[in-house]
């Protein structure tokens, strides 16, 4: 190999290390040209106070902060019994559309139809009807709750989509693995349980991280039938003050979670790449 | 009356006869190699003893026992009878020992406990007992053939089959695999296997046939079958793979 001895390295290397430090030149420039015009341009435009003024006034939203956060435990609370039951409705809805012997077919047309109809109407109207609809039969406390009921349209709707995920994740289990368990006498039942459901369950662990995401920020649309959730009590707010930095401060909060959910999903979804390649 | 017979065993896929006709028969205690071209029918006609694909016609028998009955539960054949795959299919998310006890403890209901010894003297015998708690991904190819190999030996099958086991190893590892079968010919265990390792069927076959287009054109113990073949289609494979 070519190596300059008195710099040690290669004249790859020299080339690639000129390379990088150009691009990041590039790179810096670019982003310092985009900041400036942001702050320099924006405050310059004609409606810049006003819009300061009611929607990133530091007063209201030191004054809100705590009381969104307070409101933001409603919405995690919702979350963390929706989501274990949106584990167990999709996977059970994925065995029964895979479901083979005859007498189990009414179950499979029962899976098919439930992912047809909750993955096909608008989540909010799924809340809407269950939750205005279930209440209005007349029943007693506490099962006229807007709780219960929004939570169980999250969760039938969420579990829909959950359950095509776990679905695709059985199919990308090489069928030679099935053969393979099938060879040594195991029953379908126990090739689903013991082989192939743990490998697909793995597959999709990113997919699903995707969805807890997406359920986090949905749980916000039940304020629509009730619960004073974040979203509400940010409305109240609003309403209280006559701005829309709690909104705002709402937004920050939601991006305190996410970003590093989002982060983390990314980070599974590249190893999965990585040890797939 | 041999081991396993098969009669006249009729393959198809849509409009494509892949077993075309085959009658067999395997002794106890007898290894058979199948050698033929790819796409002569070899991993089917395994696959269809093993009763992973249904037959259309002929029958198969099992000490005498009709199992290519349609509509007959294939656990219990499947338990009898072992297959280990060119690609391995070891289950990766589970151990080698865990891969090698699974069956047992589902279709024989034993517990871990119980089967533990046995399954430790088997891959101590295969020259495995290091690897027993490594994933499948942490092993090479030729031991991940021979915790295949174990995996099947540990359901204690009557006869095992074998289709074309060496043929994803590195050509170092192939030899490693081969001493392994050596080992259960010289127990007695009644084999068949799919092959391209002539030199290895020529040694240690009691009985080679030669596939072509779904037919056994040939059969014969390995001197007759490689030294003075027959037929004309035989010669010309011979010709080729011998090269």
């Amino acid at each position: 190999m070519a190596r300059s001895k008195a710099a040690g390295i290669t004249r790859r290397e020299l080339y690639e290390a000129q390379q990088r430090r150009r691009s990041i030149l590039v790179a810096a420039t670019s982003t310092i040209i985009v900041v400036v015009a942001l702050v320099v341009l924006v405050p310059m435009a004609p409606g810049w106070g006003k819009v300061q003024q009611s929607f990133f006034n530091g007063e209201v939203l030191a004054k809100t902060f705590p009381k969104l956060l307070e409101a933001f435990r409603i919405n995690v609370m919702i979350f963390a019994w929706s989501a274990p039951a949106i584990a167990v409705l999709g996977l059970l809805i994925a065995l029964a559309r895979d479901a083979k012997s005859p007498a189990l077919f009414p179950l499979r047309i029962f899976g098919a139809a439930f992912t047809d109809i909750f993955r096909g109407v608008p989540v909010i109207l799924t809340v809407y009807l269950i939750g205005f609809g279930i209440p209005g039969l007349g029943l007693p406390r506490p099962w006229n709750s807007p709780y219960i009921w929004g939570s169980l349209a999250l969760i039938l709707t969420y579990s829909a989509y959950v359950a095509e995920i776990f679905r695709s994740g059985i199919d990308s289990v090489h069928h030679s693995q099935r053969a393979a368990a099938l060879s040594l006498g195991l029953s379908e039942r126990q090739v689903m349980r013991d082989v192939v459901l743990p490998q697909a369950i793995r597959n999709v662990v990113p997919s699903q991280m995707n969805m807890l995401i997406a359920l986090q920020k949905d749980v916000s649309l039940l304020s629509f039938i009730g619960p004073v959730e974040i979203f509400r009590q940010a409305g109240v707010f609003k309403s209280l003050l006559a701005n829309f930095t709690p909104y705002v401060g709402a937004a920050i909060i939601f991006l305190i979670v996410t970003i590093p959910a989002t982060r983390y999903a990314d980070h599974l979804m590249a190893r999965q790449m990585r040890e797939r390649r | 009356m041999a081991k396993l017979e098969l009669r006249g065993v009729v393959k198809r896929f849509g409009d494509d006869t892949v077993c075309d006709g085959i009658d067999l028969d395997v002794e106890e205690g007898q290894m058979v190699c199948l050698i033929g071209a790819s796409g002569a029918g070899k991993s089917t006609l395994l696959r269809c003893i093993n009763l992973l694909e249904p037959i259309e016609d002929g029958a198969i028998f099992l000490d005498g026992t009709d199992i290519s009955v349609p509509g007959l539960d294939p656990q219990s054949v499947r338990a009898r009878i072992g297959i280990v795959f060119q690609s391995f299919n070891l289950f990766p998310h589970m151990t080698a020992i865990e891969n090698v006890m699974l069956a047992p403890r589902r279709v024989h209901g034993k517990s871990r406990a119980e089967l533990l010894p046995e399954a430790e003297a088997l891959f101590a015998r295969f020259g495995l007992a290091d690897r027993m708690h490594n994933y499948p991904d942490q092993l090479s190819g030729g031991q991940q053939q021979r915790v295949a190999i174990v995996r099947a030996l540990a359901m204690q099958p009557e006869v095992m089959l074998f289709d074309e086991i060496t043929s994803a190893l590195d050509p170092q590892l192939v030899g490693e695999v081969l001493d392994v079968l050596l080992m259960l010919k010289k127990q007695g265990m009644t084999m068949v296997m799919a092959t391209h390792e002539m030199g290895f069927a020529r040694e240690a076959a009691d009985k080679v046939g030669f596939l072509q287009n779904g037919r056994i054109v040939e059969e014969g113990p390995p001197e007759v079958l490689f030294e003075a073949p027959q037929q004309e289609a035989t010669r010309t494979f011979l010709a080729r793979a011998l090269k």
